[in-house]
């Protein structure tokens, strides 16, 4: 009686733990091939991407018709700078008194209004955004123009600020701000000097997602900034941006061209990954404060 | 050293009354326990004293609240000056994680006022003597606030609101989250600053508002139902409530 009880009970834990193994091996397999394709990117855009760098090609710009060489995308590295540079100039501030309204101020309408947009300018797509700019900015000043890309890219930008600093801010615990409440100092100050820098790494995690963000963009620069061939510093001039060269150049047959092209990825990547890491790197420096 | 006179005071969370016309004053020199069952709007009674029941979403209160003898709920009064001369602790300890011992002992005069950083040290050294803490932190003053124990981390609070010189002191069950010997300290601590401050504690610690208060007020649903010397509440109550609750009965 006693054996056979035994017998059984392993008989059930053997079972279980064949049921363990193979749901853990195949959880493992799904976390494998989610990884796939991004492996097969990175490969891919390493092969073809390292052979194109060069100084020239982050020195020069792109070789007239009668030069063999395909030239470099230097106007496109400034280009980039100077659109998402500018870009964050307008959406940074913004997203973060936004979101400061929205988490310590926002009640009723106003700030459910203000969340529903933000939310909306979420999931627009983007080249929407680059038209709509188009038609309101390019038309207006009469030409493309830097400025319009920046413009394009901030509504792309702001609400991811936006919503992620909200979130931040929102995870900084209420006892904090009562007990500098109660130490008779005003709002204001309670916000500048506890609250925001209690939340300080969540945001500059939210900026960095929306920098890469802004950086990877094609379609709304295409229709705002046009791109160049020439480095401007102007914000009101035609300006080159790193996608856009790339998206240029993929569509020629040279292959020299096409290289380039693949040089511009690879910095693109490289530019993304950093920013990404370094994201991870500081809020995984807040969690551990904040615990 | 002032008085705290409250009458006809009344509080809302939305459209849920918490406090119903409520009555009670808080002497100089004295601690004033507030106990009841939870729930009983004890907690929104203190937070009431200083303006900080409005803070939440949603909350009002109505009545008055006089502070040597002016209506801190008047026309034309600013909550952030009442706060600043009614301090409150709380029930969790708060300390602010980005600042070190020393930044948070003196958060409020370093953020409310202009301070040169001689006259922040000594008082940060006075506040953290007087609650107690600073034999034990005087060597790491610039480490985080967060790093310290529980109970020291309460002292430090109470430290942070001492440094601003406030002249009630209101205290939030400061010590349910504590063990017992921090809770001990803590005890003796406003044992101390009763002389200096006008205190006014809420606990649902019966035996600690008996060790503790000179006057203890009962609350149930809202409403005051007894307030009297603490030694008179928990001998001869007049209230058959009060005696059922001190007794243990209910609650």
């Amino acid at each position: 009686m006693i054996a056979s009880a035994q017998t059984g009970a392993a008989a059930t834990f053997g079972r279980r733990r064949l049921k363990d193994r193979a749901f853990t091996a195949f959880l493992w397999a799904c976390g494998g091939v989610a990884l796939v394709p991004l492996g097969v990117i990175a490969y891919y855009v390493v092969r073809r991407g390292l052979p194109a760098l060069s100084v020239a090609f982050f020195t020069k710009t792109p070789a007239g018709p009668l030069d063999p060489s395909a030239g470099g995308m230097v106007q496109s590295f400034i280009g980039s700078g100077l659109i998402v540079g500018m870009a964050c100039l307008i959406s940074i501030p913004l997203g973060i008194l936004t979101a400061i309204y929205l988490s310590e101020y926002g009640r009723g309408r106003i700030a459910d209004a203000i969340r529903f947009v933000a939310e909306i300018l979420l999931s627009t797509p983007s080249i929407v955004a680059g038209l709509v700019v188009s038609a309101v900015v390019v038309t207006a000043m009469r030409s493309f123009s830097a400025i319009a890309g920046s413009l394009a890219i901030s509504l792309l930008m702001w609400p991811v600020i936006t919503r992620a600093t909200e979130e931040i801010l929102r995870l900084v615990p209420q006892e904090l701000r009562e007990g500098a409440l109660a130490l008779g100092l005003p709002r204001w100050k309670v916000i500048l000097r506890i609250v925001i820098p209690t939340a300080g790494a969540g945001i500059l995690t939210a900026m960095m997602l929306a920098v890469a963000r802004g950086l990877g963009e094609t379609a709304p620069i295409l229709l705002t900034a046009l791109g160049s061939d020439y480095v401007n510093s102007s914000p009101w001039r035609p300006t080159d941006a790193v996608p856009l060269r790339i998206y240029d150049y993929a569509r020629q047959p040279l292959e020299a061209l096409q290289q380039v092209a693949w040089g511009g990825a690879i910095t693109l990547m490289v530019g993304v990954l950093v920013l990404s890491i370094g994201a991870r790197v500081l809020s995984a420096r807040q969690e551990r404060r904040l615990r | 050293m002032k008085s705290l006179v409250v009458s006809d005071l009344s509080a809302w969370f939305g459209r849920k009354r918490v406090l119903r016309s409520v009555d009670m004053s808080a002497e100089p020199g004295s601690v004033t326990a507030i106990i009841g069952p939870s729930g009983c709007g004890k907690s929104t009674l203190l937070r009431c004293l200083n303006r900080m029941h409005e803070e939440v979403r949603g909350a009002r209160a109505q009545g008055k609240v006089l502070f040597d003898g002016l209506d801190i709920y008047g026309p034309g009064v600013d909550p952030v000056d009442v706060r600043r001369r009614i301090g409150m602790v709380f029930q969790r300890p708060n300390p602010f994680p980005t600042m070190s011992i020393f930044e948070n002992a003196v958060a409020g005069l370093r953020l409310g006022s202009k301070m040169r950083r001689a006259e922040l040290q000594e008082r940060a050294e006075r506040a953290l003597r007087a609650s107690g803490l600073w034999e034990e932190v005087k060597d790491g003053l610039d480490e985080p606030g967060g790093k310290l124990s529980g109970g020291q981390q309460q002292r430090l609070c109470i430290a942070r609101a001492l440094a601003v010189e406030p002249e009630v002191l209101l205290m939030d069950e400061p010590a349910s989250a504590l063990d017992p010997a921090s809770t001990l300290r803590i005890e003796e601590l406003i044992q101390e600053l009763k002389s200096r401050y006008n205190v006014v504690i809420v606990t649902h610690n019966m035996q600690q508002a008996a060790r503790i208060s000179d006057w203890t007020l009962f609350m149930l649903y809202g409403e005051v139902v007894e307030y009297a010397p603490t030694k008179k509440m928990f001998t001869t109550p007049e209230d058959r409530r009060t005696e059922d609750y001190v007794t243990g009965r209910f609650g």
